[in-house]
Parts: C-alpha cells; structure tokens; sequence
C-alpha cells in the first residue's frame, strides 16, 4: 500500500504550524512531540502506521474552525478522527498532515423525548449515547461491534452499521443533522430535528464521506423506544448452501428479524474453543432475534423454528429466557476475540446479493486452500454483509501481502456476484486500490467532483477512498 | 419531445441538448419553479431488471409506472415500505406517475416515521449526469458505504443533478394486518401530546396523523398499527390504555377500511378538491401545533393536516399575494425545518422561491454541485431555486 510522499514544505514548517496552532488552543490539546504523536500513528488496521506532524483535540466547534483556518491557510492536510477504531486505515495519518481528534467533545447538547431525538457532540461514544437516554427507555439503535470505543464523529465518518440493522437502519437512516466545518473553517448546519432535506440531500452524502468533505462536530440523533423484548433462536446447519436457502425463506416468510447472524465452521471452532459458549460442531450457524412482547416474540420464533426445520438442523434452540439469550449471543460476540487468539487477522467486509451466500462461501473455501490461509466467516446473512475473517502471521515476512492478495481476490468475488467492496467499513486506505473493480472512471469522477466542491484545495483526509493515481492532480494542485 | 428507450440513447439526448431540459417520468409531480426547456421523459426507460424476493431488493428502470412495480412486489407479499405519495389528485395532473419520479422528489408517505424515507430505501442509481455520461452509484444490496453516497444525494435532487435511468430498493414484507385507532375532538396541541406519547411507546406505530376540523370528520387523530394479527390486537389494545388520558380510542380492524383512510391522508386528497395554495412543511413534530398557532396569530387562514406526528404539515392557504410565504417562512426560521410550495398558480411559482432559501455557505455547497453535475445549466433549470 502506498502513501503520497510527505510535502517537504508542510514538513519543514512543522515550528510555525504548532506555533499557530497553540496561539488558538490550550497547551494539552496540541500533540507535537515526536513521541507523542505516536498515541496517533494509526486506526485498528494496525498493518499501517506512520505518526503525524502532529495531533490536535478541540473542544469546540470554534476551535475546530479556527485549526482548519490554519490547517487551510497552510495548506496542510488534516485528518479527522474519532476514536480511531477504523478497520480500513481512514484515521491513518501522513507524516506531513494534522490528526485533528474529536475526542475531548463528548457532550450531551439537547434530549428530547417528546421528538425522539438527541444532539451531542461527535466525539461522544456510541454506546454512551444509548447511555443518556436509556434511563428514559430509549436507545439509539446502529449498533456497531466497537461500539464501546467508536465515535458518533467516525460513525458519521463511514456510515457504520451493526447487527441490528436489517430492522432499523445504518447511521444515515438514523441520522437527522450535523453541525461540521468545512476546511476553509466555514461552520454550516445541516439538516436538524426535522425528517428531511429542504434542498438537496447534503447530510446523505456527508454520511460516509470518510472525513473528506468536512469535520462534523456535532449530530443530532434519531432515537427511538426500546422494544418491550428480544430473544434470539440458533440454528444449526449441516451445509452452507441450506443455511442460505433458510435465511431467504425466513425473509420471504414476512417475519422481519433484527438480526439474522451467520457463522461458518472454523469461526463455530474457534469461537467454541475461546468463549464455550455450546454451540454445535456444525457446518453453519444463524442467529435469529425478534423484538416484541412475550407472546409476539413467541410468534416469530415459532414461525421462524417452523420455516428452519423444514430444512432439517442439526441443533434448533429458541430462547426462553435472558439467560439463554446471553448464552446465545456470547458466542458471536466474542468471534473477533476467539479469531485474535488464533492469530493476527485481516477482517474484510464486503457484501454480495443473499441469494449469491452459497457459491461465494464455497469460493472462499477453495481460496483459502490455493492461499494456504485459514478463513473463518461470521457476518450478518440478512442483509449479505460479510465479514471473513483471515488468518495470518505479522511476524512471518510476505504473509501479511498474501493475506491482502486472498483479500483482495475475495473482495472482487463480491463485486462480480453484484456485491460491493465494503459493507459497513468504508474504504479508507486497504480498499482504496480496489475501487476501480466496483466503479468505471466516470462513476468515480462524480465522486470526486463532489469533493471538488466540500473541500476544492483537498486537503480533507486526501489519501484515502479514491485510487491514488485517480487524485494524483487534484492532491497536487 | 425526446423520449429515449435506453441508457445510452439517454446520455446521447443530453449531451446532444443545445437547450434547457425539462425532464419528466410521468408528469405528475409538476413541482418547483416553472421550467421551460425541450421535454426529455424518462417513460421510455421501462422495466424491472432484477427482482429478489429472498433478498428484499428490486432494481427497475426509471421509467416504469409505480403501479407496475407496486403489483410485481405485492405479487410476493411485498412493498416499497416508504409508501411513496401519489401527487395526482393533489396537483390535477394526469398521467402515469414512474418510479423515478417517485425517487426525484423523495416522495415518502405516512410510514415514514417508522420505515424511513424514500431516501432510505433507495440503495442504487444510475444517472446521466449534465456532461452525458451514464454514472452508477450504491448497488443492489443493503449494506454499501463504497465510496460517496451518490444515492442519498440524486433522491429528492428533482432532476437537477442527473436524469435517473435506474433505481434499486430495499423492499419488505407486507405485514398480515393493519388496524386505525381514532381519537375525535383533540385540539392540534392535544394532538400533537397524543402523538408522541404514541411514538415513544414501544408498539411500533407505523403512522401518526392529525386532520383538523373541516377535513374529513376531524378534529381526528389517528393512529395505524401493522403487523401479525395477534401482534395488532395487542397493540391495538395497549396503546388504547395509553391513550385513554387523551379520549376515547375507536379501533378500525377492516384492512381495506385502513387502506383507504392512509392512502386518502398520503395523497392529501383532502385538499384535492380545495381551491388555495399548498405548502409542505417539515419541521419539529412538537412545533406543528405552535406553528398553526402562529399562522393565525398573523391573521393567515389557513387549514393544516399533521402527518408524521406532526413533523409534517400540509398547508392549505389562499392563493394570494405570496401565498403566506413571508409569514411561513418568517415561522420556520425561528424553529428550524422548512417549507415548501407545492401547488400554487404558475404566476405564484414564478414569484416566490418554492423550496426554502437556505443559509449562504449551503447555497454556496448546492450551487457547487450542480456546476459540477451539469456545468451548462440544463437540467430542470431553476425549479429548486
Ligand atoms: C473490534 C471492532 C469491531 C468493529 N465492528 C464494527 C461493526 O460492527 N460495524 C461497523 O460498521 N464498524 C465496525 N468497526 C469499525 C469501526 O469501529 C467503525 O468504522 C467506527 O465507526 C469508527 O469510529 P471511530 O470513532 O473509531 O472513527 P475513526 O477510526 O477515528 O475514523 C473513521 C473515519 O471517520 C473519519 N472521521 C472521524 N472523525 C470525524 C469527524 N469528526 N468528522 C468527519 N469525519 C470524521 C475519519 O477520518 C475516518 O475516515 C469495528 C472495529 C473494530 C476494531
């Protein structure tokens, strides 16, 4: 993976920059010593690291502006950052650019019940937005895996989704208004407590614009009333193939699950050996929830348990209680750990037509075998956004680039079955060179175009999404 | 008129225009600014390329009669689930409303509050943009962030940034029953309560409206529910004890009953056969009462259905002068939200923005795009402003 070289200009004025930069911010929130700068040399796609000329972390909207007046006036590129769980390197730094982190706001601004929402500042975690307003019985409902950790500014950032979503949506179903700065150090409201766009749909392409088109300091959120309950079903199956036709019937069926989950064998292993969570030694695994009361969730899982029998589990277990429901879900939400403990691994995300399950995870399989690479699969089945899981060794030299190669092959097997590169991930740096399978030169240059107009100087976390030769004399004019 | 039957044949048209556009599907949703301009219609772009039942998603072409979609989906017990409104009756258009049409204005109806917009549904497109290339943007499948979302942004982009050739949805399930609870005589404040303690309860309310007085036998306030029979009469039940505070609860159980009484709030029938102005007015669900209060207090007649648990106002003003703009406007400037002109004489469209003026830096943003979109200013030309 390449990087553009640092711009020896930006790089030579390192003093002059800080210097700026602290005449508008307290001493703490500018990060220029060498080896503290380090604390932001990269995202979780640990694979990349390359620390930044230096690292801010505003508290204000105001203060945002007045960093990217310079950072503008400079002419140096600034990334934002959340909270730097990214999995496709979109927090990376260059080494001539500024990490401009919204970690310190993480306010609560505005909760209203009455008109289901909540304002807060973008560096707030995910979860404790759903924190804030759960005393009350409401939640905000994308969930993603990190959600501990991830900000709202980074789940804006790649348009994050969760194992929830197949029933309420990602982050731009859910997203209402933002208040961001452009890089000139414009600050613009967009959107608000109101359901939808005035003009044209700014917010729409703002959402997953991977920081490329400004710095979002603020969103006002869509919640919603917790359900009355929830209880998942497993199911076990002896073949990939039936556990596909399975979801589908269950879809067709008129039952709208919030989560339909899918484990293969090697990730029910590894998972088992890691978590004992009792899942059976089977081929592929769903996991089924419905939201409801007591009885309508019974209702659902009947029909669900009678649908997944015709096709003859091996295991069918419907959960009658919280406990049992725990014991069902702890499994797939230790499938990240139990891989860890295996070995590194690269996480992938692509997603492919439902109807196309079977024939890619048969591919993958032979894959796997040609690339001498374990592959565990774990991923949500209902909406065919996969997550493969490769194994690989970081301190054996070359894996790392066969595993990318494995990844990449797989990744254009998504795109050529009427898929796509990236689910819920985003782009970032690892899937950046992929582009040009997924999109012809035009279809990207409306993309661009649309940069063109955010950020006309790209200066926005400008080495990423789009194939660096794509870019090349925009990034340099 | 050019009415091209392919993609290809669509790029040619636009590249080969020397002229303002005025594109159309069916020409039902004559809304915006009054665009004059060689006529391009979409309604030779016809078909459904890909349907899915098991994996809930559609890909048709632009042109396609939303009639013909709908029947294809209900075939497999499914539908488009932001119940996408029909400006017919409204408006007094003719014509055969397409789905592109559908996807340029964003029309979303009642189910909105609860199964998101037409926006959110939508997971493709492909477009001839103002250059006369074809561009693709989104897929076929749910879960995309590949990439800008180019989707978001050509749904309620009326034309202005591309001429649509194709558009994908995520569809669902068309649920087993339906059910209606009414509450009669609630002033629009009452109502506006009634409706938030309906959407922050745990029973899933699929549609949230207010008619006032004069329409249909308001005051009415009403409710929908949908889902398994059983499931329905639950809800039905425990919302009924919810409400109880705020009146009497009349459940309707007959599904072609519920049908009729959404479909006739979704199209604004109410209004059809009302002569005045009507404006569209998104805002704060709980401001929808404050802001009738106002309209009056600056001596504005007007009449005003709240759908969306009031985050949406249908207003129904006199056809003169600004047709109450300075007055509306003024409103929503203070509580956020906006307002706009849907049906009014050609003479009114021609004198007041019909879509809300917005701030500087975005009219700034929105300009970019379409020179960048469609550098020679052909598409739709001024119709949002
Ligand atoms: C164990 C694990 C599990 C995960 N599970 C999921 C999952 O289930 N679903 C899912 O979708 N993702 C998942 N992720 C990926 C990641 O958590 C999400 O992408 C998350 O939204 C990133 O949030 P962050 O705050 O850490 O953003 P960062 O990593 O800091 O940044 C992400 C992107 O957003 C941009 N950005 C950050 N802040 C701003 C801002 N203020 N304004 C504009 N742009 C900004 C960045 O430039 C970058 O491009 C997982 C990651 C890990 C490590």
């Amino acid at each position: 993976m390449d990087m553009p070289a640092p711009n020896p200009t930006v790089l030579a004025k390192k003093a002059r920059i800080v210097d700026r930069l602290l005449a508008v911010l307290p001493a703490d929130a500018v990060i220029h010593e060498v080896e503290e700068t380090r604390a932001y040399e990269c995202d979780a796609l640990t694979a990349y690291k390359c620390p930044p000329l230096c690292a801010v972390l505003p508290s204000t909207t105001a203060e945002v502006s007045e960093i990217l007046k310079i950072c503008h006036e400079e002419g140096v590129p600034v990334v934002p950052r959340g909270s730097g769980t990214s999995l496709a390197g979109g927090a990376l730094p260059t080494a001539d650019s500024v990490i401009l982190g919204v970690a310190r706001m993480n306010e609560v601004l505005e909760t209203d019940y009455d008109n289901r929402f909540i304002r807060v500042q973008s560096g707030r975690t995910n979860l404790s937005v759903t924190g804030a307003v759960e005393e009350e019985d409401f939640f905000y409902a994308p969930d993603p895996s990190s959600q501990l950790a991830c900000a709202i500014a980074g789940n804006v950032g790649m348009n994050s989704g969760g194992a929830h979503c197949l029933k309420y949506g990602v982050t731009t179903n859910n997203l209402l208004g933002v208040t961001m700065v452009l890089m000139d150090g414009t600050i613009v409201e967009i959107g608000g407590a109101h359901l939808d766009a005035g003009g044209l749909d700014l917010l729409g392409v703002i959402c997953g614009s991977e920081g490329q088109l400004g710095v979002v300091t603020e969103a006002t959120l869509r919640i919603l009333r917790k359900p009355e309950g929830a209880r998942p079903v497993l199911i076990g199956y002896d073949s990939n193939e039936v556990a596909g036709e399975c979801v589908s019937d269950i879809i067709k069926a008129g039952v709208l699950p919030v989560a339909i989950e899918f484990m293969d064998r090697p990730c029910i292993r590894a998972t088992e050996a890691f978590a004992k969570a009792g899942y059976p030694d089977c081929e592929s695994l769903l996991i089924v929830e419905v939201e409801g009361s007591d009885a309508e969730i019974d209702e659902q899982l009947g029909l669900i348990s009678e649908i997944a029998r015709k096709h003859n589990p091996v295991e069918l277990r419907e959960s009658k209680s919280a406990e049992e429901s725990a014991a069902i879900w702890l499994g797939r939400k230790s499938a990240f750990g139990a891989m860890g403990q295996i070995n590194d691994y690269m996480c992938l995300d692509g997603t492919i037509p439902v109807s196309a399950l079977p024939m890619v995870l048969r591919r993958i399989g032979e894959l796997s075998k040609q690339y001498g690479l374990d592959v565990g699969n774990v991923f949500h089945a209902g909406d065919g956004n996969m997550h493969p899981l490769i194994l690989f060794d970081a301190n054996k030299p070359g894996d790392l680039e066969l595993c990318e190669e494995f990844g990449a092959e797989i990744l254009k097997l998504c795109v050529e079955v009427g898929g796509c590169l990236t689910g819920e991930h985003g782009v970032g740096v690892e899937k950046r060179d992929l582009m040009d399978a997924q999109f012809d030169p035009v279809d990207l240059e409306a993309q661009l175009r649309v940069k063109d107009v955010f950020d006309p100087a790209w200066l926005l976390n400008p080495a990423k999404v789009f194939p660096l030769n794509a870019t090349a004399t925009r990034r340099a004019a | 008129m050019i009415k091209p039957k392919t993609e290809a044949e669509l790029a040619q048209a636009v590249a080969d225009a020397t002229g303002p556009l005025k594109i159309i599907g069916g020409g039902t949703r004559d809304v915006g600014a009054p665009v004059t301009g060689g006529v391009l219609s979409t309604r030779g772009l016809s078909g459904i390329e890909l349907y899915e039942p098991g994996a809930l998603t559609i890909v048709v072409k632009a042109g396609t009669p939303v009639a013909k979609v709908e029947q294809a989906l209900a075939a497999e017990g499914q539908r488009l689930p932001f119940e996408p409104l029909d400006y017919r009756a409204l408006l007094g258009t003719t014509g055969t409303p397409t789905i592109g049409g559908v996807v340029a204005s964003n029309a979303s109806g009642p189910r909105r509050i609860q199964a998101g917009a037409c926006r959110d549904s939508l997971i493709g497109v492909r477009f001839v943009d103002g250059h006369g290339d074809a561009i693709k943007n989104g897929g076929r499948v749910m879960k995309n962030v590949t990439g800008y979302d180019l989707v978001k942004l050509m749904a309620g982009s009326w034309g202005t940034l591309g001429v649509l050739s194709e558009v994908s949805f995520k569809v669902l399930p068309v649920p087993e029953a339906a059910a209606e609870l009414r509450i009669s005589g609630l002033s629009e404040a009452e109502a506006t309560k009634a409706m938030s303690a309906a959407m922050g309860s745990p029973f899933d309310v699929t549609g949230a409206a207010h008619l006032p007085e004069g329409v249909g036998e308001g005051p009415d306030t009403i409710l929908r529910i949908e889902g398994f029979s059983a499931s329905v009469a639950y809800r039905a039940k425990e919302l009924t004890k919810l409400l109880a505070p705020f009146g009497d609860v009349a459940v309707e159980h007959d599904p072609t009953q519920v049908a009729a009484s959404w479909k006739w709030l979704r199209d604004v029938e109410a209004f059809a056969t009302r002569d005045g102005a009507v404006w569209r007015v998104s805002l704060k669900p709980t401001n929808a009462a404050v802001f009738s209060a106002m309209l009056e207090q600056n001596d504005l007649e007007h009449q005003a259905i709240f759908d969306w648990a009031g985050g949406l106002v249908w207003l129904l003003v006199p056809d003169e002068g600004d047709a109450g703009a300075a007055v509306i406007r003024q409103q929503i400037a203070t509580f956020g939200g906006h307002a706009t002109l849907v049906r009014a004489s050609e003479a009114t469209r021609r004198a007041v923005p019909v879509f809300q003026p917005e701030p500087a830096p975005l009219v700034a943003i929105s300009a970019g795009l379409r020179k960048q979109f469609d550098p020679r200013g052909i598409l739709n030309p001024g119709l949002m402003g």
